[in-house]
């Protein structure tokens, strides 16, 4: 049974600041009690380093640290081999495509799309730039919708990867994953996946989708900030290139220079990692596996059906996204610039996000390069959504030039 | 109602800041190799202004701009290029401090600000002080440059 408000009282974050309303959780997310318990507890009884102390406290530490690794393989079902942690997932996509430049040549076509975050832009954008690879655009529709048919038309000998978000962090959009990895692998492409948005929102089965490279940030999920996980198929992982050389992922190395690296995914975590984080990251996945990744999707929904509706009747705005079933609505008032908008409605305790949020080139699709970001989770409520909309109906350029009178 | 009671009155100041906004002073670009530019865009926000400066023996002559900008950067930056066209460079410079200092909530020369007083309480919103110093700090770039020489 899903308790909004027995999930309210654990988050201090809520039962600290009774009266902000926070609809920003595409950008980060509250932490509750067992996350932040998790963390307390690590730094106050057993603070050490892993991977290489022969005393109890950093064995405890060290087991803490992999066991992670076993709680998010079931939550997402892979083998816990399969589980590379970095610093997040900005990290975690410079790695794969860091990783895949051994293998791209000139004119090898990578297919995006132009609702990416900058994340899962730029890398490529440099990558295009040293090796000539070619990247194309899969046609998306006016609410960031994959059309299927458009990519399908795309696909030639020459495509060698796609790499999509699973959620848009503009529009709530959601890809057809498993179609998508379906034709990808019919024409031996490979797929990797940005979940940023969908992890912790929407039950991920990476074996049932088939994809080969997944990856997501932490503290999007009720976790810490400062960790990314790197999903890969293991023989994927296994021939993959390590962005980072170091300390802790190396098993061994001569004064020749000749260097033996750990094998996956030890071999992608150089340097002492992010031990708390890691630790809060499996409390996080523990949370809300025990809430139920499908009850807090249909939570979502239920709310982003409730906000339509109380949106639909005022005509002073245009909404983007107005179909998506995920918890994130854009929007922009007529006539007032979304950051003004955003100011305003911070000025009445409510927290949005406005701007182009780092997908600076999807304004060719949806013809406006800023928008109101209003986005979800699942402690927010049906009362919170009626005081946002009060207040919404409020924005005007009267009102948002009188907050900073 | 004295002079510095209406920067007091919201109604007045809201009317003030809107007009700036909807119709924005020196506004729109001018191609003219007489005066030198600056590009401003900032990292945290969408705004995205252009400035030009046209100086001549000392006096500022011209000032226009143009971009994609908020209510704020919009009017402050009007505010700005009417109050700075016609002073030389020193009393441009003088004006910029007193602006910045209100901006910071910092004791200020009232009387030199005229208009630019309607932003005198935007120090309350922490996040928005870029916007209110965008076009300000655009133009004391320009004058610094033509005062070395490289403008």
């Amino acid at each position: 049974m899903f308790d909004v408000n027995k999930i309210r009282n654990d988050f201090p974050m809520i039962r600290n600041n009774p009266e902000l309303i926070y609809f920003d959780n595409g950008a980060t997310t509250f932490k509750p009690d067992y996350v932040i318990e998790g963390i307390n507890d690590f730094y106050n009884n057993y603070t050490s380093n892993v991977e290489r102390g022969d005393y109890d406290i950093a064995i405890k530490a060290d087991k803490a640290y992999h066991n992670t690794r076993n709680i998010i393989s079931k939550m997402i079902n892979c083998q816990a081999k399969e589980i590379a942690f970095m610093s997040n997932i900005t990290a975690c996509l410079n790695q794969i495509v860091y990783g895949l430049s051994y293998e791209l040549k000139e004119n090898d076509v990578v297919l995006l799309t132009q609702e990416e975050h900058a994340s899962n832009l730029l890398p490529w954008f440099r990558l295009a730039k040293q090796k000539g690879i070619i990247i194309k655009y899969i046609p998306i529709d006016i609410q960031g919708n994959i059309i299927f048919d458009e990519l399908v038309k795309l696909i030639d000998s020459n495509v060698k990867v796609i790499s999509i978000a699973y959620m848009s962090n503009v529009l709530g959009s959601i890809a057809p994953i498993k179609k998508i990895s379906e034709l990808a692998h019919k024409n031996d492409i490979r797929l990797v996946v940005d979940a940023a948005q969908a992890i912790g929102h929407i039950k991920l089965d990476v074996k049932d989708l088939d994809v080969d490279y997944l990856c997501f940030s932490s503290h999007k999920m009720l976790g810490p900030d400062g960790v990314g996980v790197l999903y890969g198929k293991y023989d994927l992982l296994s021939n993959m290139q390590p962005m980072l050389l170091g300390g802790g992922m190396n098993a061994r190395f001569d004064n020749e220079g000749n260097i033996i690296l750990k094998d996956a995914p030890e071999r992608f975590e150089a340097g002492t990692p992010n031990i708390e984080g890691v630790i809060g990251l499996a409390r996080a996945s523990e949370y809300l596996m025990d809430i139920g990744l499908d009850n807090i999707h249909n939570y979502e929904i239920e709310l982003k059906k409730y906000l339509m509706s109380k949106l639909k009747d005022i005509n002073t705005i245009e909404i983007y996204n107005p179909d998506n079933l995920s918890g994130i609505v854009s929007f922009n008032v007529k006539d007032v610039f979304a950051q003004d908008a955003a100011t305003y409605l911070s000025s009445k305790n409510i927290a949005v996000r406005s701007g182009n949020h780092c997908a600076k080139i999807l304004h060719n699709v949806i013809g406006t390069d800023q928008s109101i970001r209003a986005s979800m989770y699942l402690y927010n409520t049906k009362e919170e959504i009626d005081k946002f909309v009060a207040e919404v109906k409020n924005i005007n350029l009267d009102s948002v030039i009188s907050v900073f009178l | 109602m004295n002079y510095k009671d209406i920067f007091d009155d919201q109604n007045m100041m809201r009317e003030l800041l809107l007009d700036h906004y909807q119709n924005p002073h020196n506004h729109g670009l001018v191609d003219n190799n007489r005066y030198t530019s600056k590009h401003m865009a900032s990292a945290s926000c969408i705004d995205d202004i252009t400035i030009q400066l046209d100086v001549d023996n000392d006096i500022i002559k011209d000032i226009r701009f143009d971009g994609v900008a908020c209510t704020i950067s919009t009017a402050s930056t009007s505010m700005m290029s009417d109050l700075l066209i016609g002073k030389n460079l020193n009393e441009a410079k003088h004006i910029i401090d007193e602006y910045m200092k209100m901006i910071n909530n910092e004791e200020y020369d009232f009387d030199l600000l005229e208009e630019a007083n309607a932003f005198k309480n935007v120090y309350k919103q922490a996040n928005r002080i870029k916007c209110a110093t965008i076009g300000w700090d655009g133009i004391s770039e320009l004058i610094n440059e033509k005062e070395n020489g490289n403008g």
